[in-house]
């Protein structure tokens, strides 16, 4: 109730923003170019394989077009997130909304919820929109349906992970710009950690790869439901929204 | 409704609440008068359950503000001082929000914000964008924000803090409507204000209660009467009794219910100081004087600090907001 409460009214507070507009129209632009070098490195692929059928082997829509374009849009997410996390707590903090709020009869849990549930949604819109590059595909070619499936609840897991350590940062300080900065620079952190496991060897590797924030999608985009990369992101939505709800019981007592 | 007891809260190794004390009936309209920085707010916030005390305890409509936040916050309406609002949301969006927020059952959540918007004078820019209102206009949807959902109990932190004179009626018209269906505690920093629209008044400087009393009898003590304090070995009846002789004294009242080491507060003109007649009364009787200093300095010294005229609260208003929180 108290949930759903906050849901509509973030709802309205990103559109009524060009904050989230901004964020679309990048995210649709930028994924819109990947989408198109993707396809047209794809066809000159295709066009040698045609002459030499050596090259043929293993080249379809799926792991040639989707799993990079997938792969590709987890990127922008990464850089683009926290820029729709950002305000969530610190401009009520900021603007002095927080003290009203956290007066109304609402359990912190369903303020949380709301606000998480909101970016959740704007996200799911976001991914929803391009859903014209896998129709597009359509048009010339039978992509699996279950992969482009599969691909997107993997992205949208990630864009929750991404929400939830984006609101922890919110949630840690008044100014916007810190809020952003500190969960940009988080995230690649935990992007970057995969990189050190090339590097690694034996158990650190498995460590490393295993820790890695991107190291998980590449199942989904594969069309597989890997239960140990699911629980993955849930388990690290649950721990960055339960530590923001810490965070927001400890500063009640700063006031 | 609301009881206070022992409530203190620290800031770092500051306290700004210490050991607060009082109660306020049911239907009251009661001041909380103070300069800047006497703790208002602070009270306030954790009354609304904003932020958890150091330390002591209160009670709203008698559930405990730790243990039933949820409760109490269902029996509150709060506006904090500086009326933060969604600005970017319209006047009715806002209200609709705060009607979800609290509550209020969807197929009364039209009438009763409608209710609210004519009630608060807000009917002319209910669909315009907070961001673009004036502050008396975003004091009245403040106002409305906390009415919704009927709260038994109001807090009003300063709630006519930077408005013109015309806003300032407006306003204080409001909310004596309420006197007598809502309990009301408001805080102000202006000494005719609590007069107008308070019923009693509780006057707080740097985190302490000073006094609480009715308007009227606090500017009579302070206009016409200097106290002094006593502390006298001997018997509480003759003591009072021969207090009350002499010439110049207003009033002698027993502190603590007597006893043989008993403290007397006693009124005197304003301006004849008494201390040497009063020492000669007590030790030619025989009693011993145990005690003997001027009191309620500090209302003295919490009035001059007072804003007391209206003019002066504006020009006051009009200073850059100080980081009070
Ligand atoms: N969040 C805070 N952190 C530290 N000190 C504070 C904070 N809020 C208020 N104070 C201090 O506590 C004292 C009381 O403040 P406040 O309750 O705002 O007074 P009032 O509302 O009566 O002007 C002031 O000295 C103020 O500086
Ligand atoms: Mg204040």
């Amino acid at each position: 109730m108290g949930t759903l409460a906050v849901f509509k009214k973030e709802i309205r507070s990103y559109f009524s923003s060009p904050v989230a507009f901004v964020v679309f129209i990048i995210f649709l632009v930028i994924s819109g170019y990947f989408f198109y070098s993707i396809l047209l490195y794809f066809s000159l692929i295709s066009m040698q394989a045609s002459m030499n059928p050596a090259f043929a082997t293993g080249l379809n829509v799926t792991d040639g077009i989707l799993r990079p374009l997938f792969a590709n849009m987890s990127v922008i997410l990464l850089f683009l997130m926290p820029l729709l996390t950002m305000r969530l707590f610190a401009e009520e903090r900021k603007q002095g909304t927080l003290e009203l709020l956290l007066t109304y009869p609402l359990r912190d849990g369903e303020v949380l919820l709301g606000k998480f549930l909101a970016a959740t949604a704007l996200v799911a819109l976001l991914l929803f929109a391009t859903g014209i590059y896998p129709l597009l595909l359509g048009l010339w070619s039978e992509p699996e349906l279950y992969p482009i499936l599969t691909g997107y609840f993997g992205l949208l897991l990630l864009a929750m992970t991404f929400i939830s350590l984006g609101l922890l940062f919110s949630s840690l300080t008044e100014n916007q710009i810190v809020a952003a900065a500190l969960a940009f620079g988080a995230l690649l952190l935990f992007w970057i950690i995969g990189w050190a496991a090339t590097l690694a060897e034996g158990d650190w590797a498995l460590l490393f790869r295993h820790l890695s924030i991107m190291e998980h999608l590449s199942s989904f985009a594969r069309g597989v439901l890997e239960t140990k990369d699911v629980l993955y992101y849930l388990g690290l939505t649950g721990f960055f929204l339960f530590a923001t709800l810490k965070s927001l019981e400890v500063r009640r007592w700063k006031g | 409704m609301i009881e206070v007891q022992g409530l203190t809260k620290v800031y770092g190794n500051k306290a700004a609440v210490d050991n607060l004390t009082f109660s306020v009936e049911q239907g009251e309209v009661v001041g909380f008068l103070g300069p800047n920085g006497a703790g208002k707010t602070t009270t306030m916030r954790v009354l609304s359950c904003f932020m958890p005390p150091t330390s002591g305890s209160a009670k709203v409509a008698g559930y405990d503000i730790h243990a039933d936040s949820i409760e109490v916050r269902r029996r509150i309406g709060y506006l904090p001082e500086h009326v933060p609002l969604y600005t970017e949301l319209t006047v009715t969006q806002y209200l609709n929000f705060v009607a979800e927020a609290k509550a209020v059952p969807r197929v009364q959540r039209r009438q009763k914000v409608g209710e609210l918007i004519e009630r608060c004078l807000l009917h002319d820019v209910r669909g315009r964008i907070i961001n673009t209102l004036s502050k008396g206009y975003r004091q009245r949807v403040g106002l409305a924000q906390a009415l919704l959902g009927d709260p038994p109990v109001l807090i009003l932190d300063e709630p006519t803090i930077g408005l013109d004179p015309k806003q300032i009626i407006e306003i204080r018209n409001l909310i004596r409507q309420m006197q007598g269906e809502r309990t009301v505690l408001l805080s102000t920093h202006i000494l005719p204000e609590v007069s107008v629209v308070c019923q009693r008044v509780i006057i707080i400087n740097e985190g302490r209660i000073v006094a609480v009393d009715t308007p009227e009898n606090l500017t009579r003590r302070l206009q016409r009467s200097t106290q002094v304090l006593l502390q006298v070995e001997g018997p509480p009846d003759q003591v009072t009794g021969r207090l009350r002789e002499m010439a110049g004294i207003l009033r002698v009242e027993m502190k603590d219910g007597g006893g043989v080491h008993g403290r007397y507060v006693v009124e005197t003109e304003k301006d004849c100081d008494l201390r040497r007649e009063l020492a000669h009364v007590v030790c030619s009787s025989g009693w011993g004087l145990l005690e003997l200093r001027p009191v309620d300095m500090s209302l003295e010294d919490v009035f001059i600090r007072l804003v007391t005229e209206e003019q002066d609260s504006m020009t006051v208003d009009r200073s850059p907001v100080t980081l009070d929180g």
